[in-house]
């Protein structure tokens, strides 16, 4: 292949992990905007989507079920802490940092009890190749961009046309102004902790047919889309999205042209750069 | 009175190497270096504040610093161990630099960063570090006054993990009660506050950056030495979850909540490897009782209760 070619299978897997990483990274960003707080148990929400999309469609035997049935369950597995641990120690930074990796332990131990430490794969539900010039690529792949694409923008509109967004956005300026306007304070954390979970969730169940479903799958999900939330600044979800287009072509560029090790390496130290200059990402605001 | 109580606590670690059988003596001896690691940081959690999630970064900057120094260019133990302290010192102050910038969650999403970057680092250069299989030092001994103690020695082994984290106590609990010590708590308490005082608070969190790290790399530094072991799993994301592990559970801001963490936590992990695969889940059922229930932590429980004298 040329340098031209390889450019392009850069280009077209660094889009399509860009908008997955989008995803994942949105409930990230959603979850700290609004409530504050850093879920370190992001990744365990993204791994437990995959798996439960493994387990539906495998003993259901629908793919397009799981993709429903896996972002609820781990949403109501999410509602469960939220209300059992998260919501007794008052959100509190540090507690609550301290709590998710408790959780992340807790969930991944239990699947490796369950479902134990096996790297399985789910078939995709549909299995086409698109041919270029150069080289054939999975249709798959591209269905997955679209659907996380469509995923964000209905995420988007949520967020700046419905009343439960206009919650969220009146909790995440003050959320003790809003409690005053009748703002349902509590009953927000609490969706959009479910709601950041799903997002998670969903992006696990479609990564599923292409990377399989492992109990430990979820660190590196968790790292990237602190990288990207960090770049893009804590809270402002414009630059989540900005950032993980840049986190996920260079990803991309990266792994295609050298190695994926080296493009976690370039990713991470990419953050310590953008925070050594700018020390509040992006498009973030100042945060104490 | 305190500095007799921790006096005491070392005598007892001193005594039990006595009456321990060989599996709880090993046992302890490991306990002694992770709970130096988890005093280290314990300094900057309990003291200034500061949660980190990249403080094996430090403990393995020691383990390789030193392992390197043996492995590659045949060095001495003591040599070695000096270049793992060196090459902490090195990676806490630079890290130290970059992370000052930042603050609240973003301090800890960029320690894990930067150690995530580290451990990937080891993995990258495989041909040097050996990777995720490590190396093995062999024949590694301490000369002392002409006499040739081989580390591998059980009781050698016990011994200078009680040194090493003896040392680490001490120096912990001298600069908790030092000036420099007060000014770190009221920078946990109000930093807006210290910083209107006229104090430089930038640079004290250096410091305590610094010094945390370097205690680190004293314990990865000694762990190798006497578990002749390298490996880049000692680098990875739970290393540094277990000294914030072990240091809520005992008891953070409290010098002897770390080693009392330690000890319950790693007799917790072993009972529970041996009832289910899923161990480690007793990892977090700890962090988010002891979080719920215990915030303060064993130590901190009974300070506030019965002894406001604990440092």
């Amino acid at each position: 292949m040329s340098l031209g070619a390889h450019l392009f299978l850069a280009l077209l897997e660094g889009t399509v992990g860009a908008l997955v990483l989008a995803l994942t990274a949105l409930g990230l960003s959603l979850v700290f905007g609004v409530m504050r707080i850093v879920n370190v148990a992001h990744g365990a929400f993204f791994m437990l989507g995959a798996i439960v999309t493994w387990y539906v469609s495998t003993l259901l035997g629908s793919f397009l079920l799981a993709l429903v049935v896996a972002p609820l369950v781990v949403a109501a597995v999410a509602v469960v802490a939220d209300r059992l641990v998260l919501r007794p120690i008052g959100y509190e930074p540090e507690s609550t940092i301290v709590a998710t990796i408790g959780l992340l332990y807790i969930l991944e131990q239990v699947v490796l009890m369950v479902y134990g430490p096996y790297a399985r794969p789910v078939t995709a539900p549909i299995y086409f190749r698109v041919d270029f010039p150069w080289f054939g690529y999975s249709g798959y792949k591209l269905i997955v961009g679209v659907i996380a694409a469509i995923l964000l923008v209905a995420t988007w509109i949520a967020l700046a046309r419905t009343k439960l967004g206009l919650y969220m956005r009146a909790t995440q300026q003050d959320p003790e102004i809003a409690q005053a306007f009748a703002v349902p304070v509590g009953r927000v954390y609490t969706t959009a902790f479910g709601a950041g979970a799903g997002l998670a969730a969903v992006a696990g169940a479609l990564i599923v047919p292409i990377q399989q479903a492992h109990y430990l799958m979820g660190l590196d999900a968790l790292l990237l889309s602190f990288v990207v939330v960090i770049l893009g600044g804590l809270g402002s979800l414009r630059g989540t999205l900005v950032a993980a287009f840049v986190v996920g072509l260079s990803d991309g560029a990266v792994s295609v042209l050298f190695s994926p090790t080296l493009a976690k390496i370039v990713a991470t130290l990419l953050v310590g750069l953008v925070l050594a200059v700018r020390g509040r990402g992006l498009f973030g605001e100042e945060i104490a | 009175m305190t500095l007799g109580l921790h006096l005491g606590v070392l005598a007892l670690l001193g005594v039990l190497q006595l009456v321990l059988p060989p599996f709880h003596h090993g046992m302890l001896a490991r306990i002694m270096v992770l709970a130096a690691y988890a005093a280290g940081y314990n300094l900057l959690l309990g003291y200034v504040g500061l949660m980190s999630l990249g403080h094996a970064m430090f403990f393995a900057a020691g383990m390789y610093g030193t392992g390197l120094a043996i492995s590659y260019l045949g060095v001495g133990v003591a040599t070695g161990f000096l270049a793992g302290v060196v090459a902490g010192l090195a990676v806490a102050a630079a890290v130290g630099l970059i992370t000052l910038r930042t603050a609240g969650p973003a301090f800890l999403i960029v320690t894990m960063m930067l150690a995530q970057a580290f451990y990937l680092a080891t993995l990258y250069f495989n041909e040097i570090t050996g990777g995720d299989q490590g190396f093995i030092l062999s024949g590694l001994s301490l000369d002392l006054g002409g006499r040739r103690l081989p580390l591998a020695d059980p009781v050698v082994k016990y011994n200078v993990a009680l040194v090493v984290f003896a040392a680490c106590l001490l120096l912990n609990f001298w600069l908790v009660r030092s000036p420099v010590g007060h000014i770190l708590r009221a920078l946990r308490e109000n930093e807006e506050r210290t910083r209107l005082l006229g104090y430089n608070t930038p640079r004290y969190k250096l410091f305590a950056v610094t010094v945390s790290g370097l205690i680190a790399a004293v314990a990865g530094s000694a762990y190798t030495l006497l578990f002749s072991y390298v490996g880049s799993t000692f680098a990875g994301i739970p290393y540094s979850i277990y000294p914030l592990l072990w240091t809520l559970l005992g008891g953070s801001g409290t010098t002897l909540g770390p080693l009392v963490g330690t000890l319950v936590m790693t007799y917790l992990v072993d009972v529970a490897s041996s009832l289910t695969t899923g161990y480690l889940i007793v990892v977090g059922v700890t962090l988010v009782v002891t979080i719920l229930w215990v915030p303060a932590g064993i130590v901190g429980g009974i300070r506030a209760r019965w002894a406001p004298w604990l440092p």
